[in-house]
């Protein structure tokens, strides 16, 4: 099968090596949702050399910022960020794991207060970097499996 | 190192030198806790003791601590006692407290609820048990009670029995005896034994371990035996159940080939793991345990609110 293409973009971010079938996610995750300035291209299930098939994201006339793509990593660690400018890659690197996870996951554990009605978001720390390991700030369970559990 | 204005949450955030801080204060303690003594020494405080959740010893030992300290107590016992039942989140029950007392003692049936306290409250916060989480006052008490009865931690052979698995206070302890260098036997079924995370944690500072389903074998060599309540629902099958717990409870019978000095701890509640004819004999000391609650809360409470 032919590798599927879209259309490069003049200015913006590409993120690339994305999970097979999480690009939706991905954009929920980052909060985008694509209006008349941010346009935004979505491949899915594309063909890879590196990861066999994989999705791709392109957000037009948005740089997104490392610490916000890097959110991204507990979903789909192996994922590029390509900043673009004038059609020239002017930026690329891999997202990073963050050491502290903010309201992205829930704690897998129902009876944790941070599953509760609680003014509080959920939290997980880093404990380990390969493998990629969480435990929650506040009951202290590690975590299983983070990526079931994406709010 | 002073522990003034410090959260106690979990008994990995205090470092060894801290332990053995307490653990000096606690014996001082000792003649206020029985009542031989007086004190005034936080005379004026405030403890708020909000326990949303059923406990004898851990409340009435840390209400008893603050008075005998000459403190005074505000409680909540229940959730029916408080504005929770009503809706109200336990973050803004806590900023109440907060507002009314000096320090805070907390239970409560969700797990990380004494962490999530400790962000809301400018007044320190000691967990008192929260779900199946942390507990470690109850781990200092149980340290204090060993070094009480027979010195030095790091030189005794403790064998520990029942529900390791799911028992985080059993996990706190084993990393706190691993961390003063003390040896630990685990004796339970496999379904419920000692999680392989814990035993890694464990070996990676060095301490000796093992892990054996045969409790009979390794009492001649224990210093302490420390049984834990086997909880019932646990198991699918009754029957299950009951060949388990029955495989795991202490006899006087079986005292025969034990040390002299080998003591017998235990949290309680018990239900039937330890014959209530050991009560009687020198290796009880559970009830020693028990009581050691209060002079460990004086300890945490004074060094807490006053500092050395």
């Amino acid at each position: 099968m032919k590798e599927v293409k879209i259309a490069p973009i003049k200015n913006g971010t590409v993120i690339d090596h994305i999970k097979p079938g999480m690009a939706l996610k991905v954009m929920e995750m980052l909060r985008i949702d694509g209006d008349a300035r941010h346009g935004v291209s979505i491949a899915m299930y594309a063909n890879s050399k590196k990861l066999g098939l994989k999705d791709i994201v392109k957000v037009e006339e948005l740089e997104l910022e490392p610490d916000v793509v890097n959110r991204l990593a507990v979903l789909t660690p192996n994922a590029t960020i390509s900043i673009i400018r004038e059609l020239k890659v002017v930026e690329k690197y891999m997202v990073q794991l963050p050491q502290v996870v903010e309201g992205i996951a829930r704690c897998e554990n129902l009876n944790c207060i941070s599953n509760q009605k609680e003014p509080i978001i959920s939290k997980l720390i880093r404990t380990s970097a390969d493998p990629p390991r969480y435990r929650c700030f506040y009951c202290g369970r590690d975590q299983e499996n983070v990526q079931n559990n994406i709010i | 190192m002073t522990l003034k204005g410090r959260d106690i949450i979990n008994i990995g955030d205090l470092e060894l030198d801290e332990i053995e801080l307490i653990l000096d204060i606690s014996k001082e303690m000792l003649p206020v806790a029985r009542g031989e003594k007086r004190s005034r020494t936080l005379d004026g405080k405030v403890l708020a003791s909000l326990f949303f959740e059923a406990s004898t010893r851990t409340r009435l030992s840390f209400e008893t601590a603050m008075h005998r300290l000459g403190g005074n107590v505000i409680t909540i016992t229940g959730q029916e006692g408080s504005s929770l039942i009503k809706g109200e989140t336990l973050a803004d029950t806590i900023r109440m407290a907060d507002a009314y007392s000096d320090i805070i003692a907390l239970r409560h049936p969700r797990e990380g609820a004494a962490r999530m306290s400790a962000t809301f409250s400018s007044a320190p916060v000691i967990n008192g048990g929260d779900g199946a989480g942390q507990h470690p006052t109850q781990t200092l008490l149980d340290l204090f009670t060993i070094r009480e009865e027979l010195g030095d931690i790091g030189k005794q052979n403790v064998t520990i029995v029942g529900d390791l698995r799911y028992g985080r206070t059993v996990h706190s302890l084993s990393l706190a005896l691993g961390r003063m260098g003390a040896t630990m036997t685990f004796v339970a079924p496999d379904m419920i034994q000692m999680p392989d995370h814990i035993i890694s944690d464990l070996k990676g500072m060095g301490a000796k371990v093992k892990r054996t389903t045969d409790l009979k074998a390794e009492i001649p060599a224990s210093d302490v035996i420390y049984m834990t309540r086997i909880q019932k629902e646990r198991f699918a099958e009754e029957e299950e159940y009951r060949k388990v717990a029955g495989a795991y409870k202490l006899q006087v019978r079986m005292l025969d080939d034990a040390k002299k000095h080998m003591m017998i701890m235990h949290p309680l509640p018990r239900v039937d793991e330890i014959h209530p004819e050991i009560d009687s004999t020198r290796h009880a000391k559970y009830f020693a345990q028990a009581f050691n609650g209060v002079p460990v809360r004086m300890a945490l409470l004074k060094l807490i609110l006053e500092g050395e």
